[in-house]
């Protein structure tokens, strides 16, 4: 028996069994919302979009928890029949070895084993089951958080994961469209303040128009850029202040870092603006070494 | 009291001082309980700004706050928690001298501070205390440590701080607690949060 068409079929709960943990796959939801005051992050699917679709292709609500995968994908053993969706970044989905869709709801049997494939192009996938993985929350939420270690540990080998019971049926979907991960480059808009005032007008000019990369350093806390120093205007630090998703922080070394689902809740390096939340997963997807422009916009 | 955009959902609004920024923090937390603020609106001091996250539409709230009066706090409103803190930290000689001080005038001095929680970052339940004097204030480590056990209660700038788990950190360590800074099946998870009233005791051990 092959994976196929889902047409309906109820998954049943049960344990998926990580045969392939891959580079980083983690528990990731919508996030823990309303605790940043106390000093925990937002957490929660880098590429939100994604990880929706992945809930709604297998009849979830889309705060159903997911799998997060990083470039590599990842495998799992259903010990129970199960329906799965793979969305984010494109990759080759396989049942038992055999070629399954992506983007779409297939069904795993018993016993079969689910590859999730290396991300092409992209950085992060999303596995879906119906039923959601049901590990247990913390403060709301079942994701996990790299920054402050709240939530279940990246999978490893051998771990098991909990599977709900689904909420409903499973949709009927023919093609569901998505947007890509960038390729060729990465356009960031980027709605300057509010401590732009801290840098020259050349550096300014020079976010405008340089040409940055992606840097292999980035990670769910943040997207790390290589390329020309922004000079601040002027010595001084600035007190600790709050931050949210998208801020881009300027550190001491003058490199753009554009702040994740797993930033910290404050900083103490100007942001010199703030990418919008509806082009942060585009940002999640971007590869190392991608190009990187930002567009400014102001208020 | 400034307000400034950052990005299309969210409001710093920057004040002079962390006491103006408390008062406001106080204020706006009473805001949204009365249903004038959005419920799911974060609301996130810092030492001398208050971040409002989750806004539909920030311009109309900035035009609103900027001519809002933000009344002043009463002291006793807020909650109050004592530690029992023993002053034997690795650091308490270092601190002694830039003081200029002897080691048990640190454990007095510091005891008898009235601290309160301007806010919380670096980790879930890390409070930043402020309440000693400016003379009193000391740099960071030079070198953080690698590993600071948790209930370390530690000295960095104008802030006394204490680390709920361990974790790497840079601030000098004067002392150490058992109270249990962050357990995420209390409500609130952090025990620590921010406005609340702080007062160290002294205790020969930790009980």
């Amino acid at each position: 028996m092959t994976g196929g068409e889902a047409g309906g079929v109820p998954g049943t709960g049960g344990v998926l069994e990580v045969v392939r943990a891959g580079a980083l796959t983690t528990v990731q939801d919508l996030g823990r919302v309303g605790h940043a005051h106390l000093g925990v992050p937002r957490s929660g699917a880098l590429d939100a979009p994604a990880h929706r679709l992945a809930n709604r292709l297998v009849g979830n609500p889309e705060d159903a928890a997911t799998l997060e995968t990083t470039l590599t994908g990842c495998a799992v053993r259903a010990e129970r029949p199960v329906v799965v969706a793979v969305t984010g970044a494109p990759c080759a989905v396989r049942i038992d070895g055999r070629p399954a869709p992506w983007g779409a709801a297939v069904r795993v049997p018993a016993g079969a084993v689910l590859d999730v494939g290396a991300a092409r192009p992209g950085v992060r996938g999303y596995l879906a089951v119906a039923g959601g993985i049901a590990v247990e929350p913390v403060l709301g939420s079942r994701s996990t958080d790299l920054l402050s270690g709240l939530g279940p540990a990246p999978l490893a080998e051998g771990t098991r994961l909990p599977v709900g019971e689904p909420a409903g049926p499973v949709p009927r979907t023919d093609a569901a469209p998505a947007p890509g991960p960038p390729v060729g480059e990465l356009v960031l808009p980027l709605v300057l303040g509010p401590r732009d005032d801290w840098f020259t007008p050349a550096a300014l000019r020079t976010l405008a128009r340089a040409t940055y990369r992606v840097s292999s350093a980035s990670n769910r806390i943040g997207l790390r850029t290589e390329g020309p120093a922004l000079e601040r205007a002027g010595a001084g630090e600035l007190p600790s202040e709050g931050m949210v998703s998208g801020a881009v922080q300027v550190p001491p070394d003058g490199r753009p870092v554009v702040f994740l689902a797993d930033h910290p809740t404050t900083g103490g390096y100007p942001v010199v603006g703030v990418v919008p939340e509806e082009a942060l997963a585009a940002a999640a997807q971007a590869v190392p070494g991608l190009p990187v422009r930002f567009v400014l916009l102001r208020h | 009291m400034r307000v400034l955009p950052m990005g299309r959902r969210a409001l710093l609004v920057e004040v002079d001082d962390t006491g103006q920024a408390h008062a406001l923090h106080a204020e706006l937390v009473r805001m949204r309980e009365a249903g004038e603020l959005p419920e799911s609106v974060e609301i996130v001091p810092a030492a001398v700004t208050v971040l409002l996250d989750g806004l539909r539409d920030p311009r109309a709230l900035a035009d609103r706050l900027r001519h809002h009066e933000v009344p002043e706090v009463a002291r006793e409103d807020a909650a109050s928690v004592v530690l029992p803190v023993r002053y034997d930290g690795p650091d308490l000689a270092e601190v002694a001298s830039l003081w200029g001080v002897d080691v048990a005038e640190v454990a007095e001095i510091h005891a008898r501070t009235e601290f309160r929680v301007a806010f919380c970052g670096f980790a879930p339940g890390f409070a930043y205390l402020t309440g000693l004097p400016e003379s009193l204030h000391v740099p960071r480590r030079a070198t953080p440590r690698t590993a600071v056990p948790a209930g370390s209660v530690g000295l960095a700038g104008p802030y006394t701080g204490v680390y709920p788990r361990t974790s790497p950190g840079g601030w000098r360590l004067v002392g150490r607690t058992d109270a249990v800074l962050w357990d995420v099946s209390r409500e609130p998870a952090a025990l620590l949060t921010p406005g609340t009233r702080v007062r160290f005791e002294a205790v020969e051990a930790v009980p």
